[in-house]
């Protein structure tokens, strides 16, 4: 058996970086934050959880629309 | 027929064009042109939508009251969103709301399903029954409302007659009592927009292809198997479409129950965006009510989003 005379091509930062902000994780991350800060915002258990459920709604949504202009 | 006597509404229009103008308008790029034609629909865009959005969130930010426009507009910083969501009336209406979405989508959703189950199974005269199912999602909100008022009414109201018909309860006021009037706007939500969930779920059940029951059928599955493993699955995302449509129409409801309860008994069908209303056109506090309006419309962008992001999955399946 011959040793192997090619080495695995190291990936460059750039794609490192565009593997990193892939749209599917990220934009679902965004939604999973959506959703919780609703169940924040409408839930009937506690005060301190619906004070704070409008910065968990507005920073899912900015997300959103920032993370949706990633590549797929 | 020779070219230069036809006389089509182009040659007319070509005609009547002073030669300078002609000219000028000869001498424009397509991008220019394309310009021109899209300019005033972009101005009247800014001028209905985006104008009153972003004076709305400057309001937010100002203790303005509208029925005192000669007051200087005074900038006080977040304290209105402070003030929202730290008050514990907001946090109640938010509640009422919540119970009016959850329980119009639950109960919305396992009849639409079962309605769409039946009509697939195409009966003779299951077209008439369709349309007829259809027929009060065309109608108008605030027209269901005034006259679902009439059905409820305790004295004269049909609802009544018939819940008295089973059970001899004397007259019963659904819109007056405190434990029923929640009752009221979920039965006449139900009643107005359980045909659009049954549209959506007879789509995904016709786009079932009829091999999988008949290999289902060989394998020897029940029909509680076959609806658990084939249909549920397939029918699954048009009813995560049109429970996060209803969802978002239904946080944001205001005509049908304005026309129906007003909100009362007390507050207890007061949802967001009647109290929301009151705040701004009642009581004038116009910066209070821009931040409550804010804080709506984050809301159900956010949930717009996931809207758009489900409805792109569906047209992938």
């Amino acid at each position: 058996m011959t040793p192997d005379t090619n080495p695995q091509p190291v990936p460059s930062r750039a794609s490192c970086l565009r593997r990193f902000f892939r749209r599917g994780p990220w934009e679902n991350a965004a939604t999973a934050l959506i959703a919780i800060g609703v169940v924040m915002l409408m839930q009937p258990v506690s005060m301190t959880l619906f004070s704070h459920a409008f910065g968990v709604i507005l920073v899912g949504t900015v997300g959103f629309v920032i993370v949706s202009h990633f590549p797929e | 027929m020779p070219s230069d006597t036809v006389t089509t509404l182009a040659d007319k229009t070509a005609r009547a064009t002073p030669l300078a103008l002609a000219r000028r308008v000869r001498a424009l790029s397509d991008q220019a042109i394309a310009w021109l034609f899209i300019t005033p629909t972009i101005v009247l865009l800014l001028a209905i939508n985006i104008f009153p959005l972003l004076w709305t969130i400057y309001l937010s930010f100002t203790s303005y009251r509208a029925n005192q426009p000669g007051r200087p507009i005074r900038w006080i910083g977040t304290r209105n969103y402070e003030r929202l969501l730290g008050s514990e009336d907001i946090w109640g209406y938010m509640q009422v709301t919540a119970s009016f979405v959850v329980w119009t989508m639950v109960i919305q959703v396992l009849i639409g399903l079962g309605l769409a189950l039946l009509i697939n199974r195409n009966f003779k005269g299951a077209g008439f029954w369709t349309t007829v199912i259809l027929i009060p999602m065309m109608l108008s909100p605030a027209v269901v409302g005034t006259f679902w008022t009439y059905l409820y009414h305790p004295q004269i109201g049909i609802f009544s007659y018939i819940v008295n018909v089973f059970a001899a309860v004397g007259p019963l006021d659904m819109i007056g009592s405190v434990d029923l009037a929640m009752w009221s706007i979920i039965i006449v939500d139900t009643w107005m927009w359980t045909p659009y969930i049954m549209l959506l779920c007879l789509a995904g059940l016709r786009s079932i292809p009829p091999y999988l029951y008949e290999a289902a059928e060989i394998d020897r599955a029940g029909p509680l198997q076959q609806f658990w493993h084939i249909t549920l699955p397939r029918v699954m995302p048009f009813l995560m479409l049109a429970v996060l449509f209803r969802g978002i129409e239904n946080f944001k409801m205001f005509d049908m129950v304005v026309e129906l309860t007003s909100g009362g008994p007390g507050s207890t069908t007061e949802l967001a965006s009647i109290n929301l209303k009151r705040e701004a056109f009642e009581k004038w506090r116009t910066g209070y009510s821009s931040a409550f309006a804010v804080i709506l419309f984050v809301t159900v962008f956010g949930l717009a989003n996931i809207y758009v992001k489900a409805l792109n999955r569906v047209k992938q399946t």
